[in-house]
């Protein structure tokens, strides 16, 4: 199947995309902010159908308007956790703006589709090299704050009395949250970034407590989720996005089960 | 030079005075249990010696400096929290994380800084304990790895809020014994913050009660007293004395108790 270029491509993209999301995904995980990823990718819809409809190229705006979400939503910081309903009357706002969006720009009806749900197979050279770079900006900027994120999410008080600005840390966290939630649109779209970014780094912390191999293993598990998604799809004709899913859902629910398995032995071997 | 010094520290929440004009000086080397009611200021306190709130008047000096955010002379225990997310990160981990965690760069520990965190754990005897999951560990066990996290970098003054919270008698007298070994080991200064006296009688050098914005220091019989606590409280307050224990009573009810049904 590698003898297409389209193939090739979405291999490329896939496993660019996957590793960026299995990385980024751990920590999001680790500080419990899985919500504002679902959110963003939501906001990132209404950028992407709007600069569509303005002329612009969509991908572009998919990735400033998803930025601006991060960055506004790391300033706001405090002030929103806990705000779960503030965030999903954003996120229902975004969608319903991106529906009207495209109303008015019915000539891409396939973009619509593709957005929601991704279209790797579609993805061009120029599309790759925006990715590549993109993803490896922010892989960048998450190995320079890589000691100040992990301090600041597991003890905040302490981040902060120690010299660490949190609002810093959360703004800079959530600009490289959103740039990956725009790359993944380009793989599984908005409404399944979810499978991406969560799913291998849930799966992964079932695994092992240790944080290196943890970030480690939900980058291998989301690659190979990816690569094996798009080869199903391949032979079997039936949507990338349904395989990675699937994929992605299946190992958690075998880790979650194997997990309770374990758990429930001792109490077994104890009656 | 005293390990923490107030000299007429005010400190308020838009308008709300919350401290108001302390002075006191806490000399090196003590044990100092720090009571009173919920809302009296304990964290804030702790929080402005932190250098994470600015007081609004009069000055703080922390073994001779002045307060500022970063002092790797203090350590610090935060009021505990849910923790963040559903991690199943190891104990080792999450100590590990404060060390240098102000840092930018990636994670990864030199060899000193390795063993500064085997230093830490072994302190507190906590270096089975850190192989396991946090979110496995009991209250108790999940202390002595705070105070493990909270040692490194060797701080001269221990600031820890509330740890005795939601622990039993049992763990709450292994938290208080386990604190006062290691600063008699290491010879630093503790401010212990609790909301109840009589777990802390035996290991503390000196009280502090707060209480109206005011502030009361001295040996447990100067402060625990019907006159000080009186006026700490603004109403009438009577202590009974039963063999080792001691009850601050409003009437006929117990403050702390009081208190501790209102956090729950
Ligand atoms: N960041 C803040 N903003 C406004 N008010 C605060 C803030 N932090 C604490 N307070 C108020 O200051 C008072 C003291 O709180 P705190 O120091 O937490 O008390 P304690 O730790 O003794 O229970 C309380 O009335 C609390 O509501
Ligand atoms: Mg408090």
């Amino acid at each position: 199947m590698l003898e297409f270029d389209f193939m090739q491509n979405a291999f490329i993209a896939g496993g660019l995309v996957s590793v960026l999301a299995g990385v980024v995904g751990f920590f999001l995980v680790m500080r419990g902010q899985t919500f504002a990823g679902h959110a963003l990718s939501h906001v990132g819809f209404a950028g992407a159908t709007g600069a569509a409809l303005l002329g612009l190229s969509p991908m572009w705006g998919l990735i400033w308007v998803t930025l601006l979400g991060g960055v506004s939503m790391g300033a706001l910081g405090e002030r929103l956790q806990g705000s779960d309903i503030v965030i999903g009357t954003i996120l229902s706002l975004a969608l319903g703006l991106g529906m009207l969006f495209l109303h008015f720009f019915t000539a891409y009806a396939t973009q619509a589709t593709a957005l929601l749900f991704g279209n790797v197979l579609g993805v061009n050279t120029d599309t790759l090299w925006t990715l590549a770079w993109l993803g490896m900006a922010c892989l960048l900027l998450l190995a320079i704050m890589a000691r100040p994120l992990v301090f600041a999410s597991l003890q905040p008080e302490l981040a902060e009395a120690k010299g660490v600005s949190l609002r810093q840390v959360s703004m800079l966290f959530l600009a490289i949250v959103a740039l990956t939630t725009a790359e993944c649109i380009q793989i599984v779209g908005v409404l399944l970034v979810f499978t991406l970014m969560v799913g291998p780094a849930a799966t992964a912390q079932k695994l092992t407590s240790h944080l290196g191999t943890g970030v480690l293993l939900a980058a291998l598990l989301a690659l190979a989720e990816a690569w094996l998604g798009i080869t199903l799809a391949f032979y079997t004709d039936w949507p990338t996005s349904f395989w990675i899913t699937a994929l992605s859902s299946s190992a958690y629910l075998a880790v979650t089960v194997l997990h309770m398995l374990r758990n429930r032995r001792p109490l077994a071997s104890a009656a | 030079m005293s390990a923490l010094s107030l000299q007429q520290v005010t400190v308020s929440f838009a308008g709300r005075t919350v401290l108001s004009d302390v002075t006191l000086e806490i000399g090196q080397g003590l044990f100092i249990g720090m009571l009173g009611p919920n809302g009296a200021g304990k964290t804030t306190l702790m929080r402005t010696v932190l250098g994470l709130i600015r007081p609004v008047g009069g000055s703080i000096r922390v073994l001779g400096e002045p307060a500022s955010r970063g002092n790797a002379a203090v350590g610090y225990i935060p009021q505990l929290r849910s923790l963040a997310g559903n991690m199943r990160l190891r104990g080792w981990d999450f100590v590990a994380s404060a060390c240098n965690g102000h840092r930018w760069g990636l994670p990864i520990l030199s060899r000193a800084a390795r063993q500064e965190v085997h230093w830490a754990l072994d302190m507190v005897g906590a270096s089975e304990l850190a192989r396991r999951p946090l979110m496995e560990t009991s209250g108790g066990e999940r202390q002595r790895l705070l105070l493990a996290q909270a040692l490194l970098g060797r701080p001269r003054l221990l600031l820890l809020d509330e740890p005795l919270i939601s622990l039993d008698p049992h763990h709450q007298h292994g938290v208080v014994t386990l604190v006062k070994q290691v600063q008699q080991e290491l010879g630093i200064t503790v401010i212990f913050s609790a909301h109840e006296l009589n777990p802390l009688l035996a290991a503390i050098d000196q009280v502090l009660y707060l209480g109206r914005g005011q502030a009361a220091l001295g040996k447990v019989d100067e402060v625990i007293t019907k006159p000080v606590l009186s006026r700490l409280y603004g109403s009438n307050i009577d202590v009974i004395r039963m063999k080792n224990r001691i009850f601050v009573m409003a009437g006929d009810v117990e403050v702390e108790k009081e208190e501790h049904c209102h956090h729950a």
